[in-house]
């Protein structure tokens, strides 16, 4: 650690709020049934198959309605992945107990993953091409446009005043957001922030991830189609929504009487320095390392990791490898949600997050379902295969994305 | 399309997409005050012009736009120049 880190504060960082909006649900109570039932999200968007998509699955997003809860000039900002963040952010700061008049009050940031705003940027542009008049895209088009979208609209309708700016680091975005939170309130530079991820679920999304050949093709049946670890696994499953969190200080949480769910206490990160699109199998071992040593904890302290595996041959592949190199002794359950959800892109690592803290809050493993049959690397690993009634004191998160990067996250349960 | 109609489809824009309390609208009352626009919203009410009457304001057109009336005479205007051309 750097010599000016020994001398800035070190405060405990708390999570007091969570909020999701997701194809598993749109409120906790629904999502954690969903976890605990093992039910998938995941269908299929006809319209992709019309537009030449190689796959139409998708995980299957409700889109909320919002005429009526917020006025014309806050709704015509907002992209949809921005109406998601808006959703989950209102769930978890009423489960924070951060009321607007508190919030007006005080120094409240906000750090959140996005990576795109496709159908926005898409649509403008061909406006644009149709009407050859600029003026005509009207006036909330820029605002739902730009990837910070979430941040900018977000920061706007709940009067924050606080560090404010969107991270887009691929699929680890949600992730990342939450440990930047976690440091910015460690070094006691900020003592709220809401983060989280959010992601926009469209045709216009995903076609170029669709042409890598990413996504499986096990159209016939969508809710067998994602089966990380599994070795018939076929590829990904795109979906979205959004996923909240309410970081904040020990102390603030105490000081304001709001709800302590748990702790953070590990962040750790790496790029592989390698290949724009394969996995590493070293950068991952040193993001786990790397957030174990935050939390002054050893592997054998691990009751249960939240596997990044997309369903992919060569990530999944490469995450088991790296979770046994870690691992190999204690041995804890792993299990990937994106089983049922799909892969959540840009939101992914706040949602897992979440999805992992009501695991934590309600005492259970949720499954890795379609995991029928392990390859070499996935065998070494125990995976839950089935709801698994468990005490969950601390687990980790993972989250890698395109160009290498990656985020683990470690969570503790406040005794 | 008659000034009648023409006057009933602003007011039914205004109230569905400005969301404007139908009360409020008369035509004497002024139009940025009671719909509380900024110069943001000028530039959907642009659009929203376009889209129900097929022609584009101009900016420098709102500034003699004050009333209601102002402005329904001010659409009336451009939609029968339109017919004409």
């Amino acid at each position: 650690m750097s010599p000016f880190l020994n001398k800035i504060m070190h405060n405990r960082v708390v999570i007091t709020g969570l909020g999701i909006w997701s194809c598993l649900g749109t409120s906790l109570d629904e999502v954690t049934k969903s976890l605990h039932e093992g039910k998938s999200g995941i269908g299929m968007d006809l319209e992709r198959k019309a537009w030449g998509y190689r796959s139409g699955l998708t995980g299957v997003v409700k889109k909320p309605e919002l005429k009526g809860i917020l006025d014309r000039r806050a709704r015509i900002g907002l992209s949809e992945e921005a109406e998601y963040a808006y959703m989950a952010t209102l769930e978890a700061m009423k489960n924070a107990k951060m009321d607007m008049s508190w919030v007006e009050k005080n120094e409240v940031g906000i750090l959140y993953g996005n990576d795109s705003s496709a159908k926005a940027v898409s649509e403008a542009i061909d406006t644009i091409r149709l009407k050859k008049d600029t003026t005509l895209l009207g006036s909330g088009s820029i605002f739902q446009s730009m990837n910070c979208t979430v941040t900018m609209n977000l920061s706007t309708i709940f009067k924050l005043k606080g560090i404010n700016f969107t991270i887009s680091a691929a699929c680890a975005s949600g992730s990342h957001s939450l440990g930047l939170a976690y440091l910015m309130i460690k070094w006691g530079l900020q003592k709220h922030i809401i983060c989280g991820g959010a992601q926009e679920v469209n045709p216009f999304a995903f076609g170029s991830f669709d042409g890598l050949s990413a996504f499986s093709i096990r159209e016939n049946e969508p809710t067998k189609a994602s089966r990380p670890f599994d070795k018939d696994r076929d590829g990904l499953i795109p979906s979205g929504g959004a996923a909240t969190l309410i970081l904040e200080s020990y102390e603030s949480a105490m000081e304001r009487g709001a709800p302590i769910l748990a702790e953070v206490v590990g962040y750790g990160f790496s790029s592989n320095g390698e290949h724009i699109s394969n996995s590493n199998v070293d950068g991952q071992v040193r993001s786990l390392n790397m957030a174990l040593n935050d939390a002054g904890l050893t592997a054998k302290d691990i009751d249960y990791i939240n596997a990044h595996a997309t369903s992919t041959p060569g990530g999944d592949l490469a995450e088991a490898t790296a979770i046994n190199e870690v691992f190999a002794e204690s041995k804890p359950l792993v299990s990937s949600t994106k089983s049922m959800t799909g892969h959540e892109c840009w939101m992914a690592g706040a949602s897992e997050i979440v999805y992992s803290m009501l695991m934590m809050q309600n005492n259970f493993v949720a499954p890795n379902i379609n995991f029928e049959n392990p390859d070499e690397a996935s065998a070494k690993l125990n995976i839950a295969k089935t709801t698994t009634e468990k005490n969950i004191d601390v687990f980790l998160s993972n989250s890698f994305g395109f160009g290498g990067t990656n985020s683990s996250l470690i969570i503790k349960k406040i005794k | 399309m008659t000034q009648a109609e023409i006057i009933e489809r602003i007011n039914a824009f205004l109230v569905d997409e400005f969301e404007v309390d139908a009360e409020k609208i008369n035509p004497d009352a002024n139009l940025r005050e009671t719909l509380g626009l900024d110069s943001l919203d000028y530039v959907d009410l642009v659009v929203i012009i376009e889209s129900n009457f097929g022609f584009k304001v101009v900016a420098e057109d709102f500034i003699n736009i004050h009333t209601f009336q102002n402005f329904y005479d001010y659409v009336g205007r451009k939609v029968a120049e339109k017919a004409t051309v």
